[in-house]
Parts: structure tokens; C-alpha cells; sequence
């Protein structure tokens, strides 16, 4: 019997359960079912009829459906399996495993939500793994009307064109050197802001691309398209024409990651830049000051000033919080021996434009963290690096109940990158207390994938074998093959037994019989063989088929 | 151990001037007119001998170091320290780095710098260059005096099992005598001496880094690694250079690496001349010189001129003049290396070689340093610790650089057999060489590891920028015994070159492309 959408139970399962397994019971009765559901590895929701208010009337609905008046009552992927017997019955036929496979009626297996570093890593190994999957990526312009392509922030607004600006500055310091090293040239050296960031955003483009296409070859559908949570299991997809469209899936990933962080004060969204617009400015930032003491900040600044320019740094505390502090003050002082000026412990309260241009004319009023000092600067640009803000106010998140963190807008995961709702998960900066890295979120994301969809659940031992009988006689020393089928997800359980080579009936007998028992690989390690016998080599199997390791004996 | 002095008495180690002569005693060593004794003499005043002069020294010790550098053919001579500081790992990097600035001075314009390319003075980076060895020469001699070793500009040879004598540049001659010495006069450059006018007009690499002046179009011949590294900074700097190789280069390394190497460099403007070996070499009017050769595979000759002929075709170790067979030690008669044990003791047990003097040792500045070092805690009871000859990282400084550690994929096939082997690997592009659209054909990196899981990694090779720098690191995860899985665990810095060690996924048994797409 399968309880659909309309009927009232099913709706009331629906309802009642975001989980594919539901276990209907009085808090005695549903141990058993719970246990073994749990040895399978399958998070179950159990309701217990004898501690909720409306118990009776469910159960009357229930056995009017079901036609089972007991408990427990149990429910697996919206289809009733039945008591505590026939569920067991399911184990041992293989039938309830069949039915935990199966996924109900959604678009996708996955859907990502974020094409950056860590979502997009992590829907092209489900992909691998034969999965439907989607990515929901939409970058909302900056303040200052930057926008980008797929990838996320390390390939457009972060660790690709900072490095790539960084050599920029770096191949100044080398051009400099190289006049040591015996390289001859006389003309005065100068730069030019178009023709690098000219050459850094072609670069961008084509990894953006190159996302694009990896996302196409693994068959994973892209869309263009910010998404938020409007009820369980489903999305809602906005293109930039504002057109709608409804995506449901078994699991889902936020991996949405961060935005620059504004001052919230006068004149800032209108008159500063972030590192979102930097690396694509189309024009030269002159005499900037860079707000901030993060490393985004210090980079920044070391850029710039490694390219020419006039900078300024204003910190509020101390340099790079987090990292070891008497680097991060070597740091510091090497910044300043590149020509950055410092200002410690000032806070940005105005921001006016003076002129307006390309650049423009700024004027700053900072006021002393420490006393009632004000002071004024004039500067061409702008860039505020106080920090980067997590993507998690407007996806919905409050409708299917994913908790966010009040302080940090971050979500909380447990070891499994799991949030409050079990099939949403979540990757990458937008995490609560992890690192902020993009190979950090490129590795977790492919982990997540792997422990979600992760490969086969059999597993399979097996070797040829000489039997003792056979070597004198130099019969064929790889004739005879052992093999055992192991159930991963059920503690190793032995599904399938195989024996070839003389005696095959007689050795059978006795392991059918410890299947039918619940034999485990476990067990049959832990098995003393019989010596010399064929049947003994069912104990000291080690190799699996997947590692691809030799099994062949050596003969005569 | 030190199990007590031989042949006479001293004053308290390292008092300054040890000229104590009349203090002479019974002993195995014969007591001779005019001897100074010490507890340890070392013969080479190079990397591994100036470590383990020091370590002793610092260990309570009465040390004293003998060293003479007799010039090169062409009259090329230097300071304390040896071949690493003087002709070689320094001074060839310098230059190194000279090639890469012009590297980087192409690219510069991409990345929005207006400079046009530049010609190279030679004259320049060679008195930098210089200077800096100097300096380093100043710095040796200021440590022996701090540790308060001795030093002798002496050329030493043995007397008997226990005694030197030193033969200074003027014909003075010095006794000096120890319990325990120390061979570390490493090797100088092989010529060809079969080959006519080989001796008479090529230089070496003990020349090549002293050259006041540019050595124009040059012929190097070899196929070390150091014919490799001179022929690639000497293209790098705008010389129009030729790399001769009768067989395979860079023996005794992987060779697909080994392969991938030359095809950069053969794409890089140096012109390669594989399978050919050298007849002669002659003066013509002028400075230039004609060299004739044989193509070997079809025997047919043919003939260049060049400016500069550089022979690089191995390392003859330092031992002739030694007199090993008054003492007794016993050397390899094929290679001229001193037969030692892991104690890097000689047949005679108080006589020691360490570097590349030393028969089957790695010829490494850092493995003779540690070699020394432990050699000198070893004999002051400090430590039983060995010298771990296994896994040595080491770096070649072509234009492309190659970092290795460990074993090469022929090695690990033959030591463990095809079947128990998978290799890992990957062709990647270096972020920094998208924007001047750098050519990153070889740019590629593999790592060799055992089959069975969790895959020991038995070696990695790494081909691209700062291979040095990368491969650091990971010969520690090897000497840790890391596993293919570990590895792979391992969350990369992006964006880095390093990071594509802990993303190789492609193993070459799957046969599948092992370029790297993307991040």
C-alpha cells in the first residue's frame, strides 16, 4: 500500500516527517525496528503514538489504510512494510533495502545551491556517482554593479585574480632585481591597470567557462538562477528576468559562501569598492586606502603598492586576527617597507565624494577607536576588507527550519556537514567555525558527495586457491575460486557465498547455514580454519575485488 | 667514541694555537719531529667537511681542517667552502635566477608592465655573482675561527694511518696528526682527455660561473644534471647554446621526467643534439673553436664553431693525491670513490669519508652535511644515529625545474614489480603562466606508489616552477611514510603548484587524461 499525496494519512506522514523512514509505535514496542534501522545506517523518525496528543486518532486513520491494527507500524520511503516481523521478513529478503534505494518522485537526487569552489566540486561527484543533480548559481551584483560568472569567489573575486595581481607585483620586484642580475634596459618602467586586469579577467572568463563545461560533461543542470526554500524538498528559482520556476530534491547543499562586509556608514556602498570590484576595476584605484586588517586586506594593500600606487592602510585592531600575531606584525612592518602607510586603531565614520571621476576624489573622516580623535584623508579609492558577511538571510532558510547561527549568519553542521534539517546540507564559508578555504570547501564538498551517494554497498572478498590434494598431483594451481558478497551497510553481513572446487556441495552446507545465523565478514575472521582443508579459506579472506590485487596462486 | 688521544698530549680543545709540538707520547701513530695533534683532522674544507669540522669542534673537540682548491685547467681557483659555494649549487642557482628574471621580464608586459625585452651583461651578473660567493667564502673562515676549528690552505696527504702531512702553495710542509680523520675532498669535473683539444680549450663548470666575460656561443657536453642546469640558464640568459648527449640524460632519474626536461628545453631555444659524442676540438684563427662529432646511430660526422666548449660528462672524485695506500684505505678501483660503511668508516676504522668522496653516497650538498654532522656526534658518543641515505630529495635547476624524492618509476617497478605499483599523475598549468600564455606542455607531476591500500608513496617527481620549494615538503611526508591516501587527504593551498601533489587522481593504469582541468 503506498500512501500518496491527497490520502489523509499520507498527508499526515508528510507532514509529520521530512525523513523517508517513519516508524509508527508505542516507545517499547519500536527498539527492535529502531535498532536495526540503525545498523543499516538509515536515520529514522520514529513517532510514538503513546506521547502525542492525537496517538489514537492517527492509529484509527493508520489501520483504516493499513489494515494493521497493532504497532509499531512502519513506513519506509512513504510505502507501509508493516510490523515489527514483516520488517524483519524485508531484512532478511533483501526487499527493505530495495525500498531504502529508492528515492519518492523529486526532479533531482541533489540539489546545489551555490557555484563556487565547494558546491560545484561537490554536484560533480555526486554526478559521478550517477546522480541527478542541480546547480543553482546567481551572483547579485556588488553595490557597485560588479557581477561574474559561474565559479564562485576563489576563481572570480578571490585566490585566482589575487594571486594573478600578486605576480603582477611580484614581476615589478623581479624587474627591479633583474637589473642586478646583469639585465639591461633604460627606459622608465611603468604599468598598466587595463592591460593586466584586461589579461586577469580573460583568464577568469575562461575558468568560468571551463566550470560550464565541466558541469555540462557531467550532466549536472545548470541554471542561472538565485534559489531560496519555500517548503520542504522544494526551491524556488529566480533568473535575472525575475522569471520563476519550482525544483524539488531528496538533498540538498548551501554552499552560497560570503559577500564583503560594508561599514554601514555614511557614503560607503555609494563611494567604496570591495575586493568584488577590484580585480575587474576598469580603471586604475591611484592613491587608495584599503579599511580592514584581514588578509584580504594586507593583500590588497601589498598589490597595490607592489604595482605603484600610493597605500594607505586603516586597521582597527590588530593585523591579521587568527594567525600567529608576531608574523603578523612581521607582515606589517614588510608592507610598510614596501611604501604602505599604516593608520592603527582608526574606524572609517564618512565617506564624501569630492570629485567625481575615474577614479574620483574621496574624502574619509576616521575617528580613534581609543579617544575622541578625528582625522581626515583624501584618497582616489576606497576598498573595504572588514570582513565577508555569509549568503543565509534570503534563501528560505526559515521555512524548512535550517537553523543559522543569530550572531555570525552562519549554519551549523555537525561532523557530516549536516544542518538542522537532516537532508539539507551544507559546504564551504558559509559553514559556523570552519575554515574559509577553497580547497577546504573542494575537499568537503566531494567528501559530503561520496558519504551521500557513495559507491556500492556490496563488498567483495575473494581468491583462487590451490587445494592441498591438487599440488602434488600439479593440477591447475588457479583453477579453484572462493568468493563471499558482503553487505557494507548491514556490519559487513555475508549476502552471497560462492564456491568453486572439489567437495563444493559439502563445504556449502555449513556456511548457508551461518548465513541464515547473520554471518558477518566479522565472524568469519574470527573463525579458526580447519587445516588443510579447502573450506578454510573462507577465513582468511583479504582481498576485495575493488582493490584489484592479485589473487592468482603460484603452482608447480 | 673517543677513546682517548694517539700519539701525544694537547692543551684543553680549541685554545686557540695548537702548535703544542713537544707534548708527544707513546702510541700506534710513530712520533715524528714537528707533528701537531688534534682529535679530529679533516681533509676538505667543502660542505661535509666544514659540518663536521664545526660539529666537533662545538662537541669539545680539538679540530682542524685542510684545505687547498689546486685550480682548474684554466687556472680558475676560489675560497673555502667547496663546490657548492664556489662551482656549483650557489653560484649555478645565481645564474638560474638570471635566466628565470629574463623569463620574467617577457611576461612582465602581460601583466601590465610597460618594459620591452632586455639584453643581458654578463660582466654584471658575474661580479654579483661572485661577490656573493666571496662573501660566502669570508663567512666559512669566520666560523672556523668562531668554533675555533684550525685551518690550514694546505694540501694534505697521508703519512701513515694516523698522520697528514700539509703542503702549503709556498713548499712549506706541516705533520699533523689525530685519532680520528675525516676524507671530504669531493670530486672536481671529469675532461675527456681522449678527446684532442679537450683539455686545451673546454672549460668546465669550476670555470663557467669565474668567467669575467660572457662565454658567447657555447657547446656543453654531458648529460648530468649539470650539463643540463648550465645549458639551460646559459639559454636563459640569450646565448645561443647547444646540449651534446651521447645516451639517456639525467641516468639514474626518472626517465620520463628525464624526457620531459630535455623536450622543454629542446622548446626553449636550446638547440639538442642527442646521440652524438664529441672527436675534437680545435682553434681556429680568433677565439672560436671548431668542434667536430659523430652522430652514433648513422656514424656520420659533422662540425660547429663555438665560442665556448663546457664539459659536463661527470665527476672524477679527489683522491689521487691523497697517498690512501700509506694509510691503507681502500677505494673502488673503477670509480676512484673511498669504500666506506654506514658509519662512513673506511677499511681503516679511525679514517672516515663522507660526500661525494665517498663510494655510492648521493653526490648532495644537504646529505654530506648531515653526514658530517652525525659522523662528528657519532665519534663524541653523542648519538648512534646513521646517516639515512633513503629518500634524499634533490631539485635540478633546469629552466623548468625537477624536484624528486624517493624512487623513480623504473626503480619502484623493478623493486616491487608492475603489478604492485600505481602510478599517479597529472599534466597541470601554473596559474602564473595563464596570463602571458606560457607554454605548461611539461608542466607535470607524478607521484609512485605501492598498490595494496593504503599506498605507500615511494617517490614523487614534480616538474614546474619552484620544484625545490615544492618538493620540500612532501620528502618529509615520504620519510613519515606517508600513504597515497594521506595524501590525498591533505587539503591543498590554493593556488599553488604544490597543491595539484594532493589532487592527483588519474592513475596511469586507468589510462585516462591526466590533464588538469579547472580548479
Amino acid at each position: 500500500c503506498e500512501v500518496s499525496r491527497g490520502h489523509p494519512a499520507g498527508e499526515m506522514l508528510l507532514v509529520l516527517s521530512p525523513k523517508k523512514e517513519v516508524i509508527l509505535g508505542r516507545r517499547a514496542f519500536s527498539l527492535q525496528v529502531k535498532e536495526l534501522f540503525s545498523s543499516l545506517g538509515v536515520d529514522c523518525n520514529i513517532l510514538e503514538l503513546d506521547q502525542v496528543d492525537e496517538g489514537a486518532s492517527v492509529q484509527e486513520v493508520l489501520s483504516e489504510i493499513t489494515n494493521q491494527r497493532t504497532v509499531p507500524s512502519i513506513f519506509v520511503n512513504k510505502v507501509h512494510v508493516g510490523g515489527c516481523d514483516h520488517t524483519f521478513q524485508a531484512h532478511q529478503s533483501g526487499l527493505l533495502q530495495q525500498l531504502l534505494q529508492q528515492g519518492p518522485a523529486y526532479d533531482y537526487d541533489l540539489i546545489v545551491i551555490g557555484g563556487g569552489s565547494g558546491g560545484l566540486a561537490c554536484a560533480q561527484e555526486a554526478a559521478v556517482l550517477g546522480r541527478k543533480v542541480m546547480v543553482l548559481d546567481f551572483v547579485v551584483p556588488s553595490p557597485r554593479g560588479t557581477s561574474w560568472g559561474l565559479g564562485g569567489t576563489c576563481v572570480n573575486v578571490g585566490c585566482v585574480p589575487k594571486k594573478l595581481m600578486h605576480q603582477a607585483a611580484l614581476l615589478g620586484q623581479a624587474l627591479t632585481d633583474s637589473r642586478k642580475f646583469g639585465w639591461e634596459y633604460s627606459q622608465q618602467v611603468r604599468h598598466s591597470w587595463a592591460t593586466m586586469t584586461e589579461a586577469i579577467q580573460s583568464h577568469v572568463g575562461s575558468l568560468s567557462w571551463g566550470h560550464r563545461l565541466a558541469l555540462r560533461e557531467k550532466a549536472v543542470t545548470y541554471v542561472n538562477s538565485y534559489g531560496e526554500f519555500v517548503e520542504h524538498h522544494k526551491v524556488k528559482a529566480t533568473n535575472e528576468k525575475g522569471q520563476e520556476a519550482f525544483y524539488t530534491a531528496a538533498k540538498f547543499v548551501i554552499a552560497t559562501g560570503e559577500r564583503p562586509r560594508y561599514l554601514g556608514v555614511e557614503g560607503d556602498k555609494e563611494h567604496c569598492i570591495t575586493s568584488d570590484d577590484l580585480f575587474s576595476l576598469p580603471y586604475c584605484p591611484g592613491t587608495t586606502l584599503v579599511v580592514g586588517a584581514s588578509y584580504v586586506a594586507l593583500e590588497c594593500a601589498g598589490i597595490l603598492a607592489g604595482l605603484g600606487l600610493d597605500v594607505t592602510v586603516m586597521a582597527r585592531s590588530v593585523l591579521l586576527r587568527g594567525f600567529d600575531q608576531e608574523m603578523a606584525e612581521k607582515v606589517g612592518a614588510s608592507l610598510q617597507q614596501l611604501g604602505v602607510r599604516f593608520l592603527r586603531k582608526f574606524v572609517p565614520v564618512e565617506v564624501q565624494q569630492l570629485e567625481k571621476g575615474l577614479p574620483g576624489r574621496l574624502k574619509v573622516v576616521a575617528k580613534s577607536t581609543e579617544g575622541p580623535e578625528t582625522m581626515e584623508g583624501v584618497y582616489n579609492t576606497v576598498l573595504l576588507a572588514i570582513g565577508r558577511d555569509s549568503c543565509t538571510k534570503k534563501l528560505g532558510l526559515e521555512k524548512i527550519g535550517v537553523n543559522i547561527s543569530e550572531k555570525t549568519g552562519k549554519i551549523p553542521v555537525n561532523d557530516e556537514e549536516q544542518t538542522s534539517v537532516p537532508y539539507v546540507y551544507a559546504v564551504g564559508d558559509v559553514l559556523e567555525g570552519k575554515p574559509q578555504l577553497t580547497p577546504v570547501a573542494v575537499q568537503a564538498g566531494k567528501l559530503l558527495a561520496r558519504r551521500l551517494f557513495g559507491g556500492r554497498s556490496e563488498k567483495v572478498y575473494h581468491t583462487l586457491f590451490w587445494p592441498l590434494e591438487w599440488t602434488v598431483a600439479c593440477r591447475d594451481s588457479n583453477a579453484c575460486y572462493a568468493k563471499i558478497i558482503c553487505n557494507k551497510l548491514d556490519s559487513d553481513r555475508v549476502i552471497g557465498f560462492h564456491v568453486l572446487g572439489p567437495n563444493a556441495g559439502e563445504i556449502t552446507q555449513g556456511f548457508a547455514a551461518a548465513i541464515k545465523c547473520g554471518l558477518t565478514k566479522q565472524l568469519l575472521d574470527d573463525t579458526i580454519g580447519i587445516h588443510p582443508t579447502c573450506g578454510e579459506v573462507f577465513t582468511t579472506l583479504e582481498i576485495t575485488k575493488a582493490s584489484g590485487l592479485d589473487v592468482t596462486q603460484k603452482g608447480c | 667514541m673517543w677513546a682517548g688521544r694517539v700519539g701525544c698530549r694537547r692543551g684543553s680543545a680549541g685554545q686557540g694555537d695548537p702548535t703544542d709540538t713537544a707534548e708527544r707520547q707513546e702510541g700506534p701513530a710513530p712520533a715524528m719531529e714537528g707533528r701537531q695533534c688534534y682529535d679530529l683532522l679533516v681533509i676538505g674544507g667543502g660542505s661535509g667537511g666544514l659540518a663536521c669540522a664545526k660539529e666537533a669542534a662545538q662537541l669539545g673537540k680539538k679540530v682542524a681542517v685542510l684545505d687547498y682548491v689546486e685550480p682548474s685547467p684554466r687556472g680558475t681557483r676560489w675560497g673555502l667552502g667547496g663546490t657548492c659555494v664556489n662551482v656549483g649549487c650557489i653560484p649555478k642557482k645565481l645564474m638560474h635566477q638570471a635566466a628565470l628574471l629574463g623569463v620574467m621580464i617577457r611576461d612582465a608586459p602581460h601583466y601590465g608592465w610597460g618594459v620591452a625585452q632586455a639584453p643581458h651583461d654578463w660582466a654584471t651578473m658575474a661580479d654579483a655573482v661572485q661577490n656573493h660567493v666571496k662573501s660566502l667564502n669570508w663567512g666559512h673562515r669566520v666560523q672556523l675561527q668562531d668554533r675555533k676549528v684550525k685551518y690550514f690552505n694546505v694540501k694534505a696527504s697521508f703519512v701513515n694511518t694516523h698522520t697528514l702531512c700539509g703542503v702549503s702553495k709556498g713548499g712549506e710542509e706541516t705533520l699533523l696528526s689525530a685519532e680520528h680523520i675525516v676524507i671530504a675532498t669531493g670530486g672536481r669535473p671529469r675532461y675527456p682527455t681522449h678527446i684532442e683539444g679537450a683539455l686545451e680549450y673546454g672549460i668546465t663548470s669550476d670555470d663557467l660561473f669565474w668567467l669575467k666575460e660572457s662565454p658567447g656561443k657555447t657547446l656543453v657536453v654531458g648529460a648530468s644534471y649539470v650539463a643540463l642546469e648550465c645549458a639551460g640558464l646559459l639559454t636563459g640568459l640569450g646565448l645561443d647554446t647547444t646540449l651534446m648527449i651521447r645516451s639517456v640524460p639525467l641516468r639514474a632519474f626518472d626517465q620520463q621526467m628525464a624526457s620531459l626536461v630535455i623536450e622543454h628545453m629542446a622548446g626553449h631555444g636550446t638547440r639538442v643534439l642527442q646521440g652524438c659524442a664529441p672527436e675534437r676540438v680545435e682553434k681556429l684563427p680568433g677565439r672560436q673553436l671548431r668542434v667536430t662529432w659523430v652522430d652514433l646511430a648513422s656514424d656520420r660526422k659533422d662540425a660547429g664553431t663555438f665560442d665556448t666548449v663546457l664539459w659536463a660528462i661527470g665527476r672524477v672524485p679527489e683522491t689521487a693525491s691523497l697517498n690512501l695506500e700509506k694509510a691503507g684505505v681502500r677505494m673502488n678501483p673503477v670509480t676512484g670513490k673511498i669504500l666506506v660503511d654506514a658509519q662512513e668508516a673506511t677499511s681503516i676504522p679511525h679514517i672516515y669519508a663522507i660526500g661525494d668522496v665517498a663510494e655510492g653516497r648521493p653526490e648532495l650538498t644537504p646529505t654530506a652535511i648531515m653526514a658530517g654532522r652525525l659522523l662528528a656526534q657519532r665519534l663524541s658518543g653523542q648519538t648512534t644515529d646513521l646517516m639515512d641515505y633513503n629518500n634524499v630529495p634533490t631539485t635540478v635547476f633546469t629552466p623548468l625545474e625537477y624536484g624528486c624524492v624517493g624512487l623513480s618509476e623504473e626503480a619502484a617497478v623493478a623493486r616491487h614489480g608492475e603489478e604492485h605499483v600505481e602510478v599517479y599523475h597529472a599534466f597541470y598549468k601554473p596559474l602564473e603562466f595563464t596570463v602571458p600564455q606560457r607554454d605548461a606542455s611539461q608542466c607535470y607531476i607524478k607521484m609512485v606508489c605501492l598498490r595494496e591500500p593504503p599506498q605507500l608513496v615511494l617517490g614523487l617527481h614534480f616538474l614546474g616552477p619552484n620544484a625545490g620549494e615544492v618538493t620540500q615538503g612532501f620528502a618529509l611526508g615520504i620519510k613519515c611514510g606517508a600513504s597515497y591516501q594521506q595524501v590525498m587527504r591533505t587539503v591543498g593551498i590554493h593556488p599553488t603548484c604544490a597543491e595539484e601533489v594532493a589532487k592527483l587522481r588519474i592513475s596511469k593504469r586507468s589510462g585516462l587524461d591526466p590533464t588538469v582541468t579547472g580548479c
